[in-house]
Parts: structure tokens; C-alpha cells; sequence
């Protein structure tokens, strides 16, 4: 069962400029609420920088990213919080988030957006258990009170503890990785470590997923698996996934829809048939020397 | 001589093979071919000897004792390398006998810890019966309580440089913020000691918050620069704030603690006589000591449990990534604070204890080399671990006051020789040999905080270490 196809993260003419240079210029797209949109470009088009906005970890220079965790929000509502200057409004009607004015680590909390990140950002000393408990601690946070029950082994935090680990033995039976949840994140070979990142976001219980280049690196083997991941993750956990990926078989695959992205401009937005034929993507690509982006067209037909 | 030493059988047949049993095995096999090479060896160049006899003739001697000789000693040679542990062909690379010995140390840290705990308790009481009340006095204040208190500032710092990552320079101000806390308001106000003790605390944790926000966004060695700067500030204030403080000829005749209101002084309303016992001052040090115990066992006990919450749990994650943290929303703001504020809290309260001991609080009891001694012993004990954090303590102090004791070396050296000038050189070069043999300290093992199955050690390589 899919959700109805409305709009969960509208980017509206999205600017970044860094001193002089413009890695985002007026950027517009809209990831769908049940959907994998996939954010492709060559090198240095601008998508981290893409994310790294909507996650709040950079401030945009200009432009706004709603985020509407439980349906479109009525444009006059939407009107109402920016003019008002809130950040975000948490009403029956809704709740409407505007990323560009939260900080990061709320984005993350209240607007539940995780993400991923293109070099793997794990906590590599810790065990890959700890790592997805890690995740979850607003919520053991909460269950704790002000963080100190647990000192006295309250009820209540022990039940969101086991409640953790449970949640935590989940993903990493999803990801494979159940037979070393006690190793050390960082000791884990990498394919491991990218589906360990993946799982951690997850166990943040996320509404919208941010995957930057989640198969980079992997093999064709690891690759197919995590296309599967990622469909599993979209229709079974109502998490919305907005996607980087170079390997352009698995783009085409699992993605509802795609966005282009060429020195920082929008350059092609559809479903995968219509990005697949687009003379203007295909002309990016073969103007980068890259055998993996060249790859577009014939891995396109393949899929 | 000739007789092989094949053991008999006498092992009766056990229903599984125990690994001393295969081991043994093994080793007698192993032991078994060398003296078979040996023998092998031996035979062409010992067993027969040509000489020459009184007639001129030659003759073959022939020398089996000599041969036996020989391989009973490969045997037992061999036998006993290969029973030494760690000599083993299977344990022989340095890689798999590290991980060994991780192991031993994981299994056996509850037993030390539990021994160490349990000397820590017995430990005045067995002085005094040993030395007696005159001569048990110095061991159980100098050494005693001072351990103790280091050993409580070590585990205090540890929180914020050995969990949460953040490399504190000024942490003697805390423990100078929680001293003069009780200092100022013992003999101002005449508050006793158990009121100002949460008082100490509570200012210094104020004082760790107010250090904590303008450094938020610093990490490594800025956030060294500040905070060690921030520590020289609150040094400098002390000094110079002289109508409070009084400057630097520092707080003097600061009450003596008091057993909970009964004062531990000569007379009829002391505690002695309460008790029936004559005057003596080491009822008021054995007691600081419990104290001084009390307070680091809280401080460890307040930390282990953390460290399995999520408080504790997001301090070990900020350390290894930042970002990460606030990706998964973690408000690192919040939790970087909590670090300061507790490390400066257990800071403050060993302040409060330093003064009730000396009876006297000057600034020159909180220089900058105080701080470097206090991470000096997390570094040394391993960033982020308790118990090697106790062992440094107990070493660095201990090892220092003990240096105090080297008068006996005039007798060699000559009579201007002082050896306690030559104590932190002593305790430099100690520190420079030990940081090379173990660069992450003496327990560089991390305990992981949950486990799905057993305990296992994280490898030291991998856990970023308490600084970056
Ligand atoms: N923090 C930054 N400071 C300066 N320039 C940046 C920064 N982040 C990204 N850029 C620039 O923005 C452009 C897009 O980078 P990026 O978003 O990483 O590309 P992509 O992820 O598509 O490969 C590049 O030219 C890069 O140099
Ligand atoms: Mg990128």
C-alpha cells in the first residue's frame, strides 16, 4: 500500500553560494511522500550540497524547503508561518517545517529527517549496536526524563531500553549484520559499514531519508541488495527517500522520480522512462569523463 | 640420565578434551620431535668419538650417555617453552597474544576492580594496625586521601575529555571554584562543611556551564587554548581579588570537617571523647578518608551508569563523530554542556574535600600544572576508562609521594643531594616510557555499553581517542 503522492519536501528556488561561486542556482523540486526521488548529476553538480540544506548543516542563501511531514499544507498556512517568522508550526491541521530556518539537529528531531553521508560517518569506536541505540536517543532521552531516571534503573527507561535494542536487532537483521552487532563499527568491512549507516538513519524513525551515494563502493551483488533495502524500506516503513547515486542501474530501478542536477541548475525533473531519453541529461553526462555517468544511457535500457 | 621422561599416563580420560589437556598434549609432541632432532643431531657427533689409545691404535669410543644427554635437554627445553603462554606456535604473533592478554584483562577487570575496591576500604585500617596511630597518619592523609581526591578528579575530567571528547586544559578551576566555595563560606559565614559541600558543587558546575558556552563550536586544540586560558583567569582572579580572597597568602584556619556535627578536637565535646576513646588525629583523617572514598565511588558509580544511558551513550558518540550526532538529532549543545557541568560538579566537590583537608587554600594550589597532573592521569590511564583512570591516579600520586621518601639516596650521592627536586623529572621520563610502551594509555580497551551476546573488547585502534 502506497501513500497518496503529495508533496512532502517542496525545495523552492534554492540558492547556495559559496563566496563567489554558485554551487545551487534557483533550484525547485518536490520529493514525493512514499516516493524514491533520486538527485543525479555529475561531480560537483551541487546534490551534497543539496542535502546538506535540507538537513540544515549549511544555511541557504536564499530559497525555502517545506517540509510537510503529514500532507501538502494549505498554501495560505504555509504563507502564514513564513511571513510569521517561525520556524515551524505543529498544528491539528498539520505540521508545516521550514528547513532553511532550523538547525540541524532539529531538522533531524522534529521534522524526522536522517540522512546518510557521502564519506561514512559512523561512530567507528563504538559497536554497531551502539551505533543504532545511538540513533534512538531522542526517544530513550524522553523515557528517561531530564536524561536521569535511568541512574536509578526506573521501569520506564528500562522498558525504552529493551524497546531500543528490539529496534535495533531489527535493523541490523534487515542489513545482514545481526552476527556482529558487538564488533566495532569501524571494524566491519565497508559494503557492512554503508547498510550499518543506512540502518542507523532508520532507527531514527525518519520520514524522509537522505541517501548520499549509498552504493558507492559496493559490488554489483551488494548493489542489487540494497536497491532491495531501499524498496523494502520505502513501502513497508512509510519513510520517503530522496536519493544520490552515481550507479545508474540502481537509480533506475527503485526511483519513482528523478531530478538532474548540472553546475548547480535543475536541468531535467521526471519519471525514470522520460529522464532516461532526455537529450539534455544524456549530453551532461557524456560531457563528463566518467565511465560510470557515461554508463546512463545503456544501463537506462537495461533496466 | 638415560631414562626418557615420557610421562605415564596418568591423566585419566576426560569426557571432553580441556584446552590444558590439548595443550599439554601438543607441548609433550612438540617437545617430543626436538628431541628427536636432537637425537638425530647427536648421533653422528657425539655418539662415537675416535681416540687414540696408549697404543697408538684408534679406537671408537662410544658416548650414549652424552646423546641421551643432549635430547633430554631439547626435550625439557622445548617442553617448557612451549608451556609458557604466549610462547605457543598458535599465540606467537604479536597481533593474537595482544588479543589474549585484552581478554585476560576483560575477564579479570571485576576482579580487580573488586580488589581494588576492597584494599581502598581496608586500606587505613591496616596501616593503622600495622604502623600504629602516630606513623599511619601520614600514609593515610598524603597518600590516602590525596589518591583519592586525584582519583576523583581523574574521573571527573574523564567525562569530559575521556567520553565526550572535549580536551579540557583548566580544570583546576573547577576544583579551585569548589575549594574557595568552601573555604569563603566556612569562615565568612560559618557554614560547616556538609552545607557547603552542595553549594561547592553547584558553583563550580554553574562555572563549568559558564565555560561550556563560548567554547561550544570549538574543538581540539582551540578548545584546549580556551580552556586553558579560562583556567588561568579564574587563578589570576583569585590571586588578585584580594578582598575576597585574601590573594595570595590564600584562606587560612578553614574549619575541619566534623563527624556529621561532632568535631573531631581534644575535650569533652569532641568526637573522641563522645566515643569513649582518647584524643587522637587520626579518628579526622580516617573519617576524611571515607569521606574522600565516598565521593570518588560516586563519581564512579554516576559515570558507569551513564555511560549505559543515552546521555552517556551520546557523550562516547559525540567524541567519535559531531556531525553524526546531529544528524540523528542529537542536540549536541545540550549534550556538550552536560559534560562540562558534570566534570566541573565532581571538580568542585573534590575542591570542597581538598580544602577541608589542608585546612588552608592559597591560588598557588591551582596552577596549570595541577590541570596537566589531572589529564595527565586520564590520558595515562586511557581515555574513557575508569578503572585505568584509578591505576594512573594511584601510580602518578602515589609514585610522586613516594619519590618524597628517597632521603636514604644522600647516603649514596652525597649530602647536598635532594632528591625530591628530582621528582617530576622522575615522573616525566616514568610517563615518556610508559605513553611509548602504550600510546593509549594502560587500559586502551573499550567496554561496549549493551551487547546482544558477550562481552567483547573494542579493538583500542578504533575508538577515537578522548581528544580531537
Ligand atoms: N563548504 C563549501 N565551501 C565552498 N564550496 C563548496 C562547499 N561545499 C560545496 N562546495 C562547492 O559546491 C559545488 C558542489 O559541490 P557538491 O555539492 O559536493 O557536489 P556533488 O555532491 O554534486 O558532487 C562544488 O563546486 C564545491 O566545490
Ligand atoms: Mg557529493
Amino acid at each position: 500500500m502506497r501513500a497518496p503522492h503529495t508533496a512532502l519536501l517542496s525545495v523552492e528556488h534554492l540558492t547556495m553560494r559559496f563566496g563567489g561561486v554558485i554551487a545551487i542556482d534557483d533550484l525547485s523540486f518536490t520529493a514525493a511522500r512514499g516516493e524514491i526521488t533520486a538527485l543525479i548529476g555529475p561531480n560537483g553538480a551541487g546534490k551534497t550540497t543539496v542535502f546538506n540544506c535540507v538537513t540544515g548543516f549549511y544555511k541557504p542563501s536564499a530559497g525555502r524547503l517545506a517540509l510537510t511531514p503529514s500532507g501538502a499544507a494549505a498554501p495560505e498556512d504555509l504563507l502564514a508561518l513564513t511571513q510569521s517568522g517561525r520556524r515551524f508550526s505543529e498544528t491539528a491541521s498539520g505540521e508545516i517545517y521550514l528547513l532553511e530556518r532550523m538547525a540541524d539537529f532539529e531538522i533531524a528531531q522534529r521534522g524526522r529527517v536522517a540522512r546518510t553521508f557521502q564519506n561514512i560517518r559512523l561512530f567507528a569506536g563504538m559497536t554497531a549496536l551502539e551505533n543504532l541505540i545511538v540513533a534512538q536517543h531522542n526517544a530513550l532521552m524522553a523515557a528517561s526524563g531530564p536524561g536521569l531516571w535511568g541512574l536509578f534503573g526506573l521501569p520506564s527507561h528500562r522498558a525504552r531500553q529493551k524497546a531500543a535494542i528490539e529496534t535495533a536487532k531489527y535493523w541490523l537483521e534487515q542489513i545482514d549484520l545481526i552476527g556482529r552487532a558487538d564488533d566495532p563499527a569501524g571494524a566491519l568491512p565497508y559494503g557492512a559499514q554503508r547498510r550499518l549507516e543506512i540502518a542507523r538513519a532508520m532507527c531514527a524513525r525518519p520520514a524522509l531519508l537522505c541517501l548520499d551515494e549509498p552504493a558507492a563502493g559496493l559490488n554489483p551483488r551488494e548493489s542489487a541488495e540494497l536497491a532491495a533495502l531501499l524498496r523494502a524500506i520505502r513501502d513497508e516503513h512509510a519513510a520517503s527517500i530522496l536519493l544520490i547515486e552515481h550507479d545508474m542501474s540502481v537509480v533506475m530501478e527503485i526511483s519513482d522520480h528523478i531530478v538532474v542536477l548540472d553546475y548547480g541548475e535543475k536541468i531535467a525533473d521526471g519519471a525514470p522512462s522520460a529522464i532516461r531519453k532526455d537529450p539534455k541529461v544524456i549530453k551532461a553526462y557524456l560531457g563528463v569523463d566518467d565511465e560510470d555517468e557515461v554508463d546512463l544511457a545503456a544501463s537506462g535500457t537495461r533496466a | 640420565m638415560s631414562k626418557r621422561c615420557e610421562p605415564p599416563a596418568t591423566f585419566a580420560p576426560a569426557p571432553e578434551a580441556s584446552p590444558l589437556r590439548d595443550r599439554l598434549r601438543s607441548a609433550l609432541i612438540g617437545a617430543a620431535k626436538a628431541a628427536g632432532v636432537a637425537l638425530g643431531l647427536a648421533f653422528p657427533l657425539l655418539a662415537y668419538r675416535t681416540e687414540t689409545d696408549f697404543s697408538n691404535a684408534l679406537v671408537l669410543q662410544e658416548r650414549w650417555a652424552a646423546v641421551a644427554a643432549i635430547a633430554l635437554a631439547a626435550f625439557v627445553v622445548r617442553l617448557i617453552c612451549l608451556l609458557i603462554p604466549g610462547r605457543t606456535k598458535a599465540a606467537s604473533s604479536p597481533r593474537r597474544r595482544r588479543a589474549e592478554f585484552a581478554a585476560i584483562v576483560a575477564r579479570s577487570r571485576r576482579l580487580i576492580s573488586a580488589a581494588g575496591l576492597a584494599s581502598l576500604i581496608a586500606f587505613p585500617l591496616v596501616v593503622l594496625v600495622l604502623l600504629g596511630p602516630a606513623r599511619s597518619l601520614k600514609w593515610i592523609d598524603s597518600y590516602g586521601i590525596q589518591i583519592l581526591i586525584y582519583m576523583t578528579l581523574g574521573w571527573g575530567l574523564n567525562i569530559v575529555v575521556g567520553l565526550a571528547g572535549l580536551l579540557d586544559l583548566g580544570y583546576v578551576a573547577f576544583y579551585a571554584v569548589g575549594a574557595y566555595s568552601y573555604a569563603l563560606l566556612s569562615t565568612n559565614f560559618g557554614w560547616s562543611f556538609w552545607a557547603s559541600l552542595p553549594i561547592a558543587g553547584l558553583l563550580a558546575a554553574l562555572w563549568g556551564v559558564a565555560l561550556g558556552f563560548p567554547v561550544l563550536r570549538l574543538r581540539g586544540d582551540y578548545l584546549a587554548i580556551v580552556t586553558l586560558a579560562f583556567g588561568e583567569i579564574i587563578r589570576i582572579v583569585l590571586t588578585n581579588w584580594t578582598d575576597l580572597t585574601n590573594g595570595e597568602a590564600g584562606v587560612s584556619s578553614i574549619p575541619r570537617v566534623s563527624f556529621f556535627g561532632l568535631p573531631f578536637i581534644a575535650g569533652p565535646e569532641g568526637f573522641a571523647a563522645h566515643f569513649g576513646l582518647a584524643y587522637s588525629p587520626i579518628y579526622r583523617v580516617i573519617f576524611l578518608f571515607y569521606l574522600a572514598l565516598a565521593l570518588a565511588l560516586l563519581t564512579n558509580f554516576v559515570t558507569l551508569r551513564l555511560r549505559r544511558m543515552p546521555l552517556g551513550r551520546a557523550w562516547e558518540a559525540l567524541r567519535e563523530d559531531e556531525i553524526a550526532c546531529r544528524s540523528l538529532g542529537i542536540n549536541t549543545v545540550a549534550v556538550k554542556l552536560a559534560a562540562f557541568a558534570l566534570g566541573a560538579l565532581v571538580g568542585g566537590l573534590a575542591g570542597a574535600v581538598f580544602a577541608a583537608r589542608q585546612g588552608f587554600v592559597s591560588p598557588s594550589s591551582f596552577t596549570f600544572i595541577e590541570s596537566a597532573t589531572i589529564l595527565a592521569i586520564v590520558v595515562l590511564g586511557g581515555a574513557g576508562s575508569q578503572l585505568g583512570v584509578a591505576l594512573a591516579a594511584l601510580f602518578i600520586i602515589g609514585g610522586s609521594e613516594l619519590l618524597r621518601e628517597l632521603d636514604w639516596l644522600q647516603h649514596i650521592v652525597g649530602e647536598g643531594f635532594d632528591p625530591t627536586q628530582y621528582r617530576m623529572l622522575i615522573i616525566g621520563f616514568a610517563l615518556i616510557v610508559i605513553m611509548n610502551w602504550k600510546p593509549r594509555g594502560l587500559i586502551a580497551n573499550r567496554t561496549p555499553s549493551v551487547f546482544l551476546a558477550e562481552p567483547r573488547l573494542a579493538a583500542p585502534a578504533l575508538a577515537e581517542e578522548g581528544r580531537v
